[in-house]
Parts: structure tokens; C-alpha cells; sequence
């Protein structure tokens, strides 16, 4: 372990604070102090809530003493900022939700984490209602990549990525709906879990594309994505798209190896497309796993199209009204993808909505003789910030737009996937491997991305900012 | 309806007036673009053939 407390993992924080080692309250000025220092560089934060960071600490402090064992005791965290923080505005990437009033209550899962006994630090920059993949923002200024400032986080978490990375929180949670958690974990080299559809609460976070929409922890080792991931489930009045499913104790499960696990490697679509680094990352991680099966997930061209339809249609009939009265308030970057989203026939969204029940089938049946399917997370690693456009089978088309090709048709099927950080050789940046499981199996992919970790294989060190 | 008869220019026109946008000269290009690529990505999903028994993916839950 680090001599810098906050260099911890939330695992290694937690136990700290427990055993009374150091106070909740001086991991959490630590992480204030930190924030302070080195935000400017990376500009992850949008609101940092010091003082009510300070209050939860002492709370935290006060349990402990009285003989409780709060499993996130004292872990700095902190969220993307379309998550509600009681008195904070949720501005979700925008200038408009700005004039919104304060958020009058924490959003669910923020209260379940704080009832673990993390506290929270603030709220985390993102793409403008989160239809990004760069981390770039017109009103709150670009996220810059720890790792290399002069290159993007990726998004639309990209707070969440660059705080986690940057080391000035232990977690972070961010929202995922065609890649936005996966894409800054492979950006910025942290662990990440989007889990299946329908099984966090989305109760009182800022939504964006109702249909595709999920929560998920970013953290620097894959126990600390179980600790929060744990701690996060469970039923909710409140959201009625989430799933009745009984909860999972990853935690547990995590130490069991892959021994017995059927893996493949996503072919087809996912392989060969020209991304060199996206190839050498998944050949990396199957090396380690001792694996050469490849499976073909079916239509994934089609899945991404139809999730791109979607997402175009839903998220644009959301923001209507700010489209017609405000347009010129947006970001640029996402302001003339809105006004094309309101313009989709309804036609072509059924067809899309049609088109995810027949995916959804194909998909899970690829189940029947596969425990685990490997997949790159993003095409490459992170590019500079300058870097506005990406090729993609020889044509150019907007990076923004086009970075989650990997990603999309993964959660178009709702499933569980850990992004799991990697190093190529020779290479300064990190790429993640998308660690794919059935339906409802976030622990099987957790074990693959704890194994991988315990290899060596794996890792999310903090990076050493400079200028 | 493909790419070669989906005409976006026109589209746009008549989609702003429908939907009351109005749309600066200088947003114009990029939301034709936009839409192009919506159309583009709609025409692959259209092209695959569905029994018609197959509902859309979203459900509701009644008394939930």
C-alpha cells in the first residue's frame, strides 16, 4: 500500500478507517486537498461538496467508534453530474439545467453509497446530457486525460474516468448508455462495470435515452467495483424500469477464478477492422486467459445502428422543448445531433424497438455454450484533444459520434460488462478489454477482471500528472 | 426507403417547420449531416427482415 492514504483502493481506505488507522476526516481533507491541488490540470470536477464531504466523514467516524464496520468507511467518491446531490443543480453537462433549482434529495444510489459509509466529494464533469464520447465540453471546459492531458478522457463519464485515474477519489459512479462508462475506463485506464440493464436504480439522476440508460462504478481495482456494486443494488419504488431480480454478492464470488469458465473472443465485427490496438488488447487479455474460441455475436453492425436510432429519437423528443426555445444554449457538439433526433420517423424507432426483442434473443442464446465473451472497448487508446474526426472502414466520420463502436452493441443487449484496463506494450496510454456475461451475471465478469487483475495483466495505476 | 431516395435537405426543411424549430443558417449543414446518418443507420435496421410477431423491445408494467 501506497504511504499516501488516498492512494489507496477504496478496499484498502475502508479498512483504514475501520480499524481506526486514520479518521474518516482525514481522508476526506486529504481528497479535498487533493482536488485542489490538481483539478485545475484535469477539470474532472464541476462542484466539489467539501463540506458536506466533512459532515459525512464525521458521521462515518461517529459509527465507527460505536463498534460499526461500514463497508465503503471514509472511501472518497465522487459523481458524474447528472447524478441528484441534495442542494447541488444538476447541470448534466448543460448551460440549461443550470437555471434548474438545487436537487432537493440524493439520488438512490448515492444515498445507498452513503449509507455504506462512503462520502462524497462533488459532482464530476461530463458531455453535454451525456451524448458524448470524447469527454469535451463547451460550458464546463474539455476533460483532460491524466494520463496525457494533452488527450481526451473520453465519455460522456469523463469526470468519472479522469477523477478515479487522477487519483483525487478512490470510485467514481457514471452512466452508461452506449459506452459512457466503458469508453473513459479505456481512455483513462480504470476499472469499470456497466451492469445489466435494469439492475441499478436510475431514481433521481438526469436521464438521457430512457431505453439504453444504466449506472455503474469506475474504480482502480476490480474489488472496489464489487464493493460498490453490492452496496448499490437492490429494489427501488422509485424506478420502474428496474428488474426484480434477486441481488448478487459479488464480493464473494470474486476470488474463484476463471477455472470452469467457457470464454471466447467476440469475432466478426469486433476483430480486424483496422484498430491495431484494439486487436492487440483483446489478443493480450485472451493470452493471459489461455483462450482462441471465437463466437460471433450476431448483427452487431445492425445493433449499433438501431441503438444509434434510438438513442437519436429518444433523447431528442427528452430535450424538445430546450431544442425549440434554447437551441442556441447547447453545446455545438451536441446541439445539431438533438435538432437531426427530432426529426426521426417513428417508423424507424419501432422498427429499431422491434429490431432489440430479435438482437436480445439472438444474443442470449450465444449464452448456451459460453460463460464469458471478450470484446475491445473502444477502437483505440485515447486521442489527442485536437483529434476531431476517426476513420472507420476507410471513410472519416466524427470521432464523437463513432468511438462507441464496440461498445453500442454490447448494452443494446443490456449485458454485464467490466471494462478491464490494459497496457500495450510500448505504448504510454491504456485500451480496455470489455469482459462480456450472461444476463444477470456481473459476478462472472467481475471474477474474469479480478483474475486478469491478480495476473498482472490488468491494472489502473493513479498517473503522475505533470504540467 | 434508402439512402439513395432519402433526401435529408428536404427532409430537414420539412421536419422544422412541423416540429417548430428554427434553425440557424450556420447549424444547417451539420444537422443535414445528422440526419443523413440517422437515415443511413435506420436504413440497415429497416433492411432485416422481422416476423411480425416480434414487439417492440420496451415493456410496461402495469400497477408497478
Amino acid at each position: 500500500m501506497s504511504l499516501d492514504p488516498l492512494n489507496g483502493t477504496a478496499a484498502e481506505i475502508a479498512e483504514l478507517v475501520r480499524t481506526r488507522q486514520i479518521s474518516a476526516r482525514d481522508i476526506t481533507r486529504l481528497a479535498i486537498q487533493k482536488i485542489s491541488a490538481m483539478d485545475e490540470a484535469v477539470n474532472s470536477f464541476t462542484d466539489v461538496t467539501a463540506e458536506r464531504a466533512l459532515a459525512e466523514a464525521d458521521i462515518v467516524d461517529a459509527r465507527v467508534m460505536a463498534g460499526e464496520a461500514p463497508p465503503l468507511a471514509g472511501v472518497p467518491y465522487a459523481v458524474k453530474n447528472l447524478f441528484d446531490l441534495e442542494g447541488v443543480v444538476t447541470r448534466a453537462g448543460s448551460k440549461i439545467n443550470r437555471d434548474n433549482p438545487p436537487a432537493a434529495h440524493d439520488s438512490t444510489l448515492v444515498t445507498r453509497i452513503r449509507e455504506a459509509g462512503g462520502v462524497c466529494l462533488g459532482a464530476l464533469n461530463m458531455g453535454e446530457y451525456a451524448y458524448d464520447f470524447t469527454g469535451q465540453n463547451a460550458h464546463d471546459g474539455n476533460c483532460n486525460n491524466p494520463h496525457d492531458l494533452s488527450r481526451i478522457t473520453g465519455g460522456s463519464s469523463s469526470g468519472s474516468g479522469a477523477a478515479v485515474a487522477a487519483g483525487l477519489v478512490a470510485a467514481a459512479l457514471g452512466s452508461d448508455t452506449n459506452g459512457s462508462i466503458r469508453v473513459p475506463a479505456s481512455f483513462c485506464g480504470t476499472f469499470g462495470l456497466k451492469p445489466t440493464f435494469g439492475r441499478l436504480s436510475r431514481a433521481r439522476t438526469y436521464p438521457f435515452t430512457a431505453s439504453l440508460d444504466h449506472l455503474g462504478p469506475l474504480a482502480r481495482s476490480t474489488a472496489d467495483l464489487a464493493l460498490f456494486f453490492d452496496v448499490m443494488q437492490g429494489d427501488d419504488p422509485l424506478d420502474h424500469h428496474l428488474a426484480p431480480k434477486p441481488t448478487l454478492d459479488t464480493a464473494a464470488a470474486l476470488d474463484l477464478g476463471v477455472e470452469g469458465l467457457r470464454i471466447a473472443i467476440a469475432g466478426g465485427y469486433f476483430r480486424n477492422q483496422g484498430f491495431a490496438e484494439a486487436d492487440a488488447a483483446v489478443d493480450l487479455v485472451a493470452k493471459a486467459l489461455n483462450v482462441s474460441r471465437e463466437v460471433e455475436i450476431p448483427e452487431a453492425a445492425r445493433a449499433r445502428a438501431a441503438a444509434y436510432v434510438i438513442t437519436n429519437a429518444e433523447s431528442a423528443a427528452l430535450h424538445l422543448p430546450r431544442i425549440v426555445s434554447r437551441a442556441g444554449d447547447f453545446d455545438p457538439d451536441t446541439r445539431d445531433r438533438f435538432i437531426a433526433g427530432t426529426m426521426v420517423p417513428a417508423a424507424w424507432y419501432v422498427a429499431a424497438q422491434r429490431f432489440r426483442t430479435w438482437y436480445r434473443s439472438a444474443v442470449n442464446s450465444l449464452f448456451a455454450d459460453v460463460d464469458v465473451i471478450l470484446a475491445p472497448a473502444t477502437p483505440f487508446t485515447a486521442l489527442k484533444a485536437t483529434q476531431k474526426t476517426m476513420m472507420l472502414k476507410g471513410e472519416e466520420v466524427p470521432a464523437r459520434a463513432n468511438i462507441g463502436i464496440f461498445t453500442q452493441p454490447i448494452s443494446f443487449a443490456g449485458l454485464p460488462v467490466a471494462a478491464v484496463p490494459v497496457w500495450l506494450e510500448g505504448s504510454r496510454m491504456p485500451i480496455a478489454v470489455q469482459v462480456i456475461a450472461a444476463p444477470w451475471r456481473e459476478d462472472v465478469a467481475l471474477r474474469v477482471s479480478k483474475a486478469l487483475e491478480d495476473a498482472g495483466v490488468a491494472k489502473a495505476p493513479i498517473a503522475m500528472i505533470s504540467g | 426507403m434508402t439512402e439513395k431516395t432519402f433526401d435529408a435537405e428536404a427532409h430537414v426543411s420539412h421536419m422544422a417547420e412541423v416540429m417548430g424549430l428554427a434553425i440557424d443558417p450556420a447549424w444547417r449543414p451539420t444537422v443535414v449531416a445528422n440526419v443523413a446518418t440517422t437515415a443511413r443507420m435506420a436504413a440497415l435496421v429497416l433492411s432485416f427482415p422481422l416476423s411480425d410477431d416480434i414487439e417492440p423491445a420496451g415493456t410496461f408494467e402495469a400497477g408497478r
